[in-house]
């Protein structure tokens, strides 16, 4: 239990997905015009990590790695498909989020008044098919490690962009220098809270 | 042949178009990986640009997202041994990034806004150029960041030791990753102040 809650708050704070490892960030920067927009994105990504990433640490464990066929027949043992698990989680991450905005559309239109917009777009997010690389990398124990892994990575990006949007309202009114714009400033700025969240390596 | 060298600088897919950022940024600490990165994704991009033009008439236009995810994904993975083959070092740098060219934005909207109405010469042509636009940023930052964070470039020490011994002291601060945006924030204050003294 200790473990999970471990992982969860790692990938909250030191492996945040914006700050250290920069994934997600097309629409992180698109999309963090106002703070409810970015709060409605955050949530979908969340969702949709936190479904992925578990789906395909299944994939990943009982048909992609070395000897991961063995419950088929004890004479795969030897055949190792890990080369093609790149084709294999994108077309999962794509049909997961087909399934989902038709789940949703069914049984929750208000969400998905909420989402709609965001869903289609999050299949071609970097920091989804990125959260199931770094899963396939870190090699989990169970699978309630990846899903700990991946809930907290969605809260991480949720926090940032979120965070993000709020600084940004508040960019309206400030006098920054005519070339450097508010796409420069928006670099800028994403830098500098980089920096602060790396404070919490200590941790 | 304006409309290709766009890319380049006026419509540069990075600094303009802010596409492809997520892995512009993490690989540009030294000079090599951020070039192996940045041929990368001008192999995948043309190539890309370039099957999707031949077959854009059959694609039914509902599933083309799945399409094209499939087309690049094949084409990375293709990638993704290569390097591992020939310079597995720099692949192991690389890490996730190199699968993340797949939803590397630049690709997806060259596909979704040129190749898919384009015949496939031009569209090759246009996927080049926004690859080279995309690894020209990475090249000039992986460049200084390189220069200022190890005092080496492409892992050859270029600050003379004299300037150590004289108490020079490399820049920490540019080895860390957030210091790759704020190099970015600043080319595009460069750029764009250019653009607008030329007005």
């Amino acid at each position: 239990m200790r473990e999970l809650a471990d992982i969860f708050v790692r990938s909250v704070f030191i492996d945040n997905m914006i700050f250290a490892y920069f994934l997600g960030m097309c629409s992180y920067l698109a999309v963090s015009k106002n703070v409810k927009t970015a709060f409605g994105l955050g949530i979908a990504v969340c969702f949709v990590l936190a479904v992925t990433v578990p789906v395909n640490y299944l994939m990943d464990k009982y048909l992609l790695q070395k000897g991961a066929l063995v419950w088929l027949s004890a004479s795969f043992a030897e055949v190792d498909l890990s080369y093609l698990s790149l084709i294999l989680f994108i077309a999962v991450i794509a049909g997961i989020v087909q399934l989902l905005e038709m789940v949703i559309e069914r049984f929750s239109p208000a969400l998905y008044q909420a989402l709609g917009i965001f869903l289609p777009l999050i299949a071609v997010n970097c920091a989804i098919l990125g959260g199931s690389l770094f899963m396939q990398e870190r090699h989990f124990p169970t699978v309630a490690h990846s899903l700990s892994y991946a809930f907290g990575s969605g809260i991480g990006w949720l926090l940032a962009i979120v965070a993000f949007a709020a600084i940004r309202e508040r960019l309206k009114y400030s006098d920054i220098p005519k070339p450097l714009g508010e796409k420069g400033i928006a670099y800028i700025i994403t830098g500098l809270l980089g920096i602060g969240f790396m404070a919490f390596l200590g941790i | 042949m304006k409309q290709y060298l766009g890319p380049l600088r006026k419509d540069n897919p990075v600094l303009v178009q802010t596409l492809g950022v997520c892995s512009a940024l993490a690989v540009t600490a030294q000079l090599k990986p951020a070039v192996v990165m940045a041929l990368s994704v001008m192999v995948v991009c043309s190539v890309a640009n370039f099957i999707i033009s031949l077959i854009r008439n059959t694609i039914p236009p509902r599933i083309r997202i799945i399409v094209q995810l499939l087309v690049v994904s094949t084409l990375v993975i293709m990638v993704d041994q290569i390097l591992q083959a020939y310079v597995y070092e720099v692949s192991k740098m690389l890490s996730v990034f190199v699968g993340l060219i797949i939803t590397n934005c630049i690709i997806m909207g060259r596909l979704e806004a040129f190749a898919l109405s384009h015949s496939p010469f031009p569209s090759f042509v246009d996927g080049l150029m926004n690859g080279i636009g995309y690894g020209l940023v990475l090249v000039v930052v992986a460049f200084f960041r390189e220069l200022l964070g190890s005092g080496t470039l492409w892992n050859y020490p270029v600050v003379p030791q004299s300037w150590y011994a004289a108490g020079y002291l490399n820049n920490g601060l540019m080895i860390l990753p957030p210091m790759a945006l704020i190099l970015v924030g600043g080319l595009i204050w460069i750029l764009n102040s250019k653009k607008s003294s030329v007005k």
